[in-house]
Parts: structure tokens; sequence; C-alpha cells
């Protein structure tokens, strides 16, 4: 890397004061005028996208006030204090994801129509990009999109769809061109669920739950109108959507001992019975670990500017990944023989063991640790690929397994 | 006062000049001829930065001859000082002396000796146990004995070192023992030094810090320098036999004047930490786009990438954690204890695998005494031990964090 990191995050605002007293203004408005204690989810949420501080940098009338996106921070630390439910949580793929990608590659119609619903949650979203052929290797995917007068069909197959069975509206990437090089043969699409031909189907998984789905299309029709960039720049529009995917992922908790940690933390608290030694120094390794995540975040924050997250969004997927796994591994090694039982694996209670078991899934969803290593490297710090056999090569003539 | 990690346009500019500067004054190839020299560094371009730039009093009171920019300007200078590895008093007239001195409540002391630190003009170097992470008072090896000087007859001497209203002149202070491993201690021009308060006029208050001035010639004073690891640093043995001392700071002031400078020492040394990482990063992903084995760059092979990828991750988490340390100082905005040793936790342990992981990409050219490698991989295990351990420092953190706070 030749120029500083530091030099790119440097440049955000010292001028955006003023900017800062509006956003604050708009939120303690908003508080002012619903309680959030009082009010449906979708209902407070919907006055928060009114007035602008659903994505403070989208533009007014779509959820924001056209203003840095560094400002977002602003809003969010008054509306969660007042008590604002976590649109995040209540809706991940479709605020973490799909409203960024919406914002860059939807016409104005279809932001109008989605942006709202996806940011109140009344309207869930999955992403339908995984397949059994194609993960990591996501461009080799084989769901075909094929031209049908005013729209497309759609046959495939997808996999490890998280949130399928509760979804609205799907993010879809699906082939269009065989005969392209991978990477070129690809467009994206919004799919509705309820659409005919869109069969979801239960995957259990480690923890016992079923988060996720296998979602079979079968002949499914899509209308061109709900087609986001050109046929062919799939996998631009794709990059947007994992870059949000991994900076949402990789967001670190906002205050110190918040996140993850808070279980270690509190574990350690609650249990005076289960200390040793060894463990003290263990937790304390890892909440300074968790301390340098959370300031590598506060930083990345401030230096975002109006731009979506670049690939040094990557440092934090990756980093908070690997730091879950080491915190629920020291919960398991505190807990002792505790640590060995789980209520149930048909309906499994929010426990320490159910958080261990999801944590081993965090360094594969969302680009599995070993990716985002090639991705810091290749795209951050500018290092020569790897040697690919697929390249140039139409799709079709790709050996796949 | 700005808000944590929106450094402002000049010190964007500061890091771009200093950074110029070092590459024009202090490359390479004089690192080396400094290295090996008996002085170790070349007192012109140390004044230059001192008074040309006037990078080295970045956080004194302006006064006293400082920018009072506050730490996280400083910070940066250090970072880039550190990134070129220029040679020079820094960590005894500038993360120490400097610090020390300008947390003095004696103003004429400071009014003294800062402004020549400030300038580079002079050197400094403190001679106070800082190596378990924090001032150690315990481990305070010099003892002060008061003497009462018969020009202030009628009036007693004040064992804690209070000065009568006449001033210093009527308590003389004598300076026995020993302390090792003190930086920059050999040329140093004022010797800074923590000596336990004793001898023969006292009789309560035995083991109160006090912190003492001695000046270079003065007489009873033995400095032997010390061969070092890392031949860019120098670190003397200091050997006091009654040597006369000037009172500075009586307990209890001393010993909080030299808890604060371990504080700063923490936050500042990480910048150095943070730059020389992120020069060992660069050097090895530069190394790795461009050394060829099996007919491809190394830099293509998963293992040497995923290197360079974690030397990121760890470069950049140092950087958080060393301005945090800064701004928090600056601003209050943390518990200085935790600021600091959070600092140092992360930023030893970034650098010293950063280093390690450098010579790794580099294979035996990285081993070699021509190639820049060891002098960085040196400086960086030297760090780590200066003003305490990551351990040390996380068993700090364990107190706080866990067993004084509960979870905070
Ligand atoms: C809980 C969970 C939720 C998920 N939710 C969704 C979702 O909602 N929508 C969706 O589309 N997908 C989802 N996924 C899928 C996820 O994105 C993929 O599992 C992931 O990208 C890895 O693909 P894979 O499982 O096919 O593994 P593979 O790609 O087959 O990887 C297997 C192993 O090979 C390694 N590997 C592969 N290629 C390389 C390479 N080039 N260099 C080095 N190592 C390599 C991997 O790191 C891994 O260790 C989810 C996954 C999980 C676990």
């Amino acid at each position: 890397m030749s120029a500083d990191t530091a030099d790119a995050l440097v440049a955000a605002g010292t001028s955006q004061d003023d900017d800062r007293g509006s956003v604050e203004r708009a939120a303690r408005g908003v508080l002012a005028g619903i309680d959030p204690a009082t009010t449906p989810t979708a209902e407070f949420l919907g006055a928060c996208y009114d007035a602008g501080l659903a994505w403070v940098h989208f533009p007014v009338g779509f959820g924001g006030l056209g203003l840095p996106a560094g400002l977002q921070a602003a809003a969010d630390a008054i509306l969660a204090a007042g008590g604002r439910p976590d649109p995040f949580l209540n809706n991940p793929i479709g605020v973490g994801m799909a409203g960024p990608t919406l914002h860059g590659h939807a016409d104005e119609e279809l932001r109008a129509k989605l942006l709202r619903p996806l940011y109140t949650g009344e309207q869930m979203w999955a992403q339908l990009f995984s397949e059994p052929g194609a993960g990591s290797d996501l461009a080799g995917l084989s769901t075909r999109a094929v031209r049908d007068g005013d729209g497309w069909v759609v046959d495939g197959q997808k996999v490890w769809t998280s949130l399928a069975h509760l979804a609205s509206w799907a993010l879809l990437l699906a082939r269009t061109d065989p005969d392209l090089p991978k990477h070129r043969g690809l467009t994206y699409f919004i799919v509705d669920m309820h659409a005919p031909g869109v069969e979801v189907r239960p995957l259990r998984q480690a923890t016992g739950q079923a988060e996720f789905n296998e979602v079979y299309l079968t002949g499914v029709r899509i209308p061109d109108t709900q087609r986001l960039g050109d046929i062919g720049q799939g996998w631009n529009v794709a990059m947007t959507t994992l870059m949000n995917e991994r900076s949402a992922i990789g967001d670190s908790a906002l205050g110190r001992g918040s996140g993850t940690i808070a279980d270690a933390l509190g574990l350690w608290r609650d249990r005076p019975d289960l200390h040793s030694p060894a463990l003290r120094l263990r937790l304390t390794d890892l909440w300074t670990q968790a301390e340098a995540y959370r300031l590598t975040g506060e930083r990345a924050r401030v230096a975002r500017t109006a731009g979506p997250p670049g690939p040094e969004a990557s440092i934090g997927k990756l980093v908070g990944a690997e730091l879950n796994q080491k915190i629920y591994d020291f919960c398991m090694d505190m807990l002792g023989p505790e640590g060995t039982l789980y209520d149930s694996y048909d309906d499994p209670a929010d426990t320490l063991q159910r958080r261990f078991l999801r944590a081993r899934a965090n360094t594969i969803e969302g680009g599995t640790s070993q990716i985002l290593r090639n991705v810091l490297g290749e795209r951050v710090l500018r290092l020569p690929g790897d040697v690919r056999v697929d390249t140039g090569k139409p799709w079709r003539d790709i050996p796949r397994g | 006062m700005s808000s944590e990690f929106a450094w402002s346009t000049e010190q964007v500019e500061l890091r771009r000049t200093v950074r110029a500067f070092a590459a024009a004054a202090s490359p390479q190839e004089e690192v080396r001829r400094l290295m090996a020299s008996p002085l170790g560094h070349d007192p012109a371009v140390w004044s230059r930065l001192g008074e040309e730039l006037g990078v080295l009093g970045l956080s004194a009171d302006e006064e006293y001859g400082g920018a009072g920019d506050g730490l996280v300007s400083q910070a940066v200078v250090i970072e880039e000082l550190g990134r070129a590895l220029v040679c020079g008093p820094l960590l005894g007239s500038v993360i120490l002396g400097a610090t020390a001195l300008g947390a003095l409540n004696d103003t004429a002391a400071r009014a003294e000796l800062l402004p020549g630190l400030v300038e580079g003009r002079t050197s400094a170097a403190l001679a106070a146990p800082l190596h378990r992470g924090g001032f150690d008072p315990a481990a305070v090896t010099v003892t002060a004995t008061a003497h009462q000087h018969a020009a202030s007859a009628g009036q007693t001497a004040s064992p804690d070192g209070t000065t009568s209203p006449d001033g210093a002149a009527t308590t003389g202070y004598t300076l026995r023992g020993s302390v090792p491993y003190v930086l920059d201690g050999a040329a140093a021009d004022l010797l800074l030094v923590a000596a336990t308060i004793g001898g023969a006029d006292t009789d309560d208050d035995d083991g109160a810090v006090g912190l003492f001035a001695v000046n270079a010639d003065a007489a009873g004073l033995i400095r032997e320098s010390a061969p070092t690891m890392d031949l860019t640093r120098r670190q003397a043995t200091v050997s006091f036999n009654d040597v006369p001392a000037r009172l500075l700071a009586a307990a209890p002031e001393a010993t909080a004047v030299l808890a604060t400078t371990a504080e700063t020492a923490a936050v500042l040394l990480a910048a150095e930490q943070v730059g020389a990482a992120q020069y060992l990063l660069d050097l090895s992903v530069e190394y790795a786009r461009t050394r060829l084995q099996f007919g491809r760059p190394i830099g293509s092979f998963q293992a040497v990438k995923h290197l360079c990828a974690d030397m990121l991750v760890l470069v950049e988490q140092a950087r958080s954690v060393a301005y945090h340390g800064a701004w928090a100082l600056d601003e209050g905005t943390d518990d200085p204890r935790i600021a600091a040793s959070l600092a140092q936790s992360v930023c030893s342990r970034a650098f010293t695998q950063v280093a390690a992981m450098a010579v790794q990409v580099h294979g035996g050219i990285g081993f070699t005494w021509e190639h820049p490698a060891h002098l960085y991989l040196k400086r960086a295990y030297t760090d780590a031990a200066l003003f305490g351990s990551a351990e040390a420092h996380q068993e700090r953190l364990a107190q706080l964090v866990l067993d004084e706070a509960g979870a905070p």
C-alpha cells in the first residue's frame, strides 16, 4: 500500500458541524413526536424514515437527508438512546444490504415503492446469491434467467438463503449469458418471494434452528422493471450488496463493553465461582481485542463519507467474526461441564451454548475469512491475484462440482 | 479540539512535512551511519526538527516554546519519525523529558528547562522505573538526602521537599544509587531522576518519592553506555555518588507527574510503533509484488498474501488504539490509565508480530544485515519492553476492567 490508509481515513469532516446539528435536531424531533415504547415498531421506524433518518445519505423523500453517511451515527446515537428498535436486527438483509443496493441501482419508482416498507420491516428481504455449486466462487453460479417478452423466466436452486421463509422480496443474481466469461454473464434482479414457482424449504443448522433455507426457482417470471443495472452488469451490482453486507456484519458495537464481549463480561461478573487466574488474563486479552475492533470501527465510521463502503470494510468483518468465535470459546471454557448441556435442538433457547455454535458460521457467512483475506490482499494491498484457471473462458466450459 | 479520529488538515499536512523531512535528512544510509557513530544521532538534524520544523514540542505549552497543539499532533510526528527510524533523543527529550517537565507545578523550572528540549538544543533523560507499565515507586533505586544550607539558618528544611519562602536554596539534596536502562542517558544534558527522599535531616516521610534534576557535569555522576540490541536507540547505566541535585517536585506531586508521564509515554510510543509497523507492511507488500518464485509473484500465493492481510489488520487496529489514546489524554474522553494500557498492549503486540511477519515474507534476504527488516525487528522488541510489556499492561487492564469495575 503506497498511500497510508490513515490518509484515506483522514479526510472526513471538520466542516460537518452544521449538518450534524440538523441531523440531531431531526432525531430529537422524531422522539418528541412519537414514543417508541408505546408505538408499534413499524410505525416508529416509519416516522424515522419519513424524517430522513433511515440512511441520512439517501435523498430526501427516500429515507434520507442527502448528507454524508458519516452523520448516520449522530442520528443513531440519539434514536437508540431514545429506545428505537434496531432496524438492522428487525430486517437485516433488507436494511443492511437491499436498501443500499436499491439506492445505488434501482429507479425512482422502485425505490419509492420498496424502501419504506423495507426500513419499517413490514416487508422482509432475503438474498438469493449462494448455490450448491457456487459459494465463495459466487460468479460461477448456474441459476438461469432467460428473456421472455417484457420479462424474464428464472430456473435454478439457491441455498443458505437466510430468512427466505419470512421474506416478501429477495435480491437475485442469475446467469443471463452462459457463453460469456463468468463475471460478465450475470444480471441482477429483485424477485417477489410470493411469485408462482418460488419454493422455500427450511434447512436445519447446527444449532437446531432453521434460519436459512433452500430456495427452488422453477419458471419464476420477473418483470424487466425489476432488473437492477444493465443486462450483464449483475456482478457490479452484487459488489454493492456484498460490500454493504460485510460492513453491516462488520460494524462494531457502539459502546465499550457492548456487542458479543458483553456476554463474556457478563459471565465473568455473574459467576465468580468459575473464576481462575488464567481465565482472567484470557478475558482481558479478549476485551483488549474487542476494544481494538470497536475503535477501528469508530475510525472507519468517522471516515465514511457519502460514498459506499470500500474494501477496507472487510477488516471489520474479518476481525469481528474471528473475535466472536474466540469470545464464545472462552465462555464455553469458563462454563466447563455446564457448557456441555444444550436445552433443546427443536427450539433452543438463546443460551451461550447456542451462541457458541452459531458463531462458527461467522467466519463462513458473508464471505469466508479466507476470501476476506484475499480481498484485503488483492483489493486493499493490491497484491497480484491467484493463478486462475477460469479467466476468459466461457462460463459453460468451466469445471464445476 | 476535534472529535476522535477527525484529523485536521493541518495534521495531515504535518505528516507530509515530517515524512518528507525524514526522507531527505535521514535516509536509511544515514540511519546506518549514525547507529555506528559514538553519539548515535546528528545533533544538527535534531535541532532542525526542533527549531526549523518546530515538531519536538507540539504538545508543550506555547509559553515554553511549544505549540500547545496536544498529543494527537505530537503522535503524528512521532509516527513518522518511527517510520523512518530517525535517530535522536526522542524518548529521553520528547516522550519522557518534555512530558515530565510539562507536568510540573514549578513554573520556574519549566521555563528554564523546557525550551531547550523543545528547540532540540538540549537533551534530557529520565531515570525512573517505568518498565512495569506505569510509574512504580517501589522500584526506585536512588535515594535523595536533604542537606540544610548554612545560608538558611533559622529555617527548617522541609523533609517533604516543599520549598520555603526563600526558595529552593534553603534545602539542597544529594543523590545516591544507580539506574540501569536510562534511555538516551549517556549524552543527555539534563537528567531527571526519581529518588526516594530520606537522609539525616528527615525522620518521617521515608519512602516519599521526589523528582530531581541533575546536570550532566555534576560531580559524582557516572554514566556508562550500555550496548543495545537496537543500535538506533541508546541506553546508559547512570550512577549517582552523592551527586548534587535540584528538587523539581516533592511527594506526592512527583508520583503524579511520573504517573502522567508514563501514560503519555505509553501513547506516544504507540504512535512510533504504528509508524514503524506501517513501514514494514509497505515494504513487505512491495516485495511480495515483485519477488518471483515458481514463475509468479510470491504475493499471489495465499500463504504470503494472507500474511500481508494479517499485517494490515494489525497495523490498522494499532493505529486506532494509539490515536484513541492520544485523543483520550488530550480531551479526557477515556480513563487515561485504560487508554494508555490499551495503546501499549495492542501496539506492542502489533509491531512485534508485524516485524516477525515482515522477516518471513522476505525470506533469507530479510535476515541479512543489509536489509532494513532487522533494524525494525530490533526496534519492535525493544519498544515492547520499554514502558511495560503487553502483559504488564494487560494486567493493569485486568485490574481496572475486571477486578475493580466489574464490567464497565
Ligand atoms: C449462517 C449462514 C447464512 C447464510 N446466508 C446466506 C444468504 O442469506 N444468502 C446467500 O446467498 N448466502 C448465504 N450464506 C452462504 C455463504 O455466503 C456461503 O456459505 C459462503 O460464501 C461460502 O460458500 P460455501 O459454503 O459454498 O463454501 P466454499 O466456497 O465451498 O468454501 C469451502 C472452503 O474453501 C475455502 N475456499 C474457497 N475458495 C477459496 C479461495 N479462492 N481461496 C482460499 N480458500 C477458499 C473457503 O474459505 C472454505 O473454507 C450463508 C451461510 C451461512 C453459514
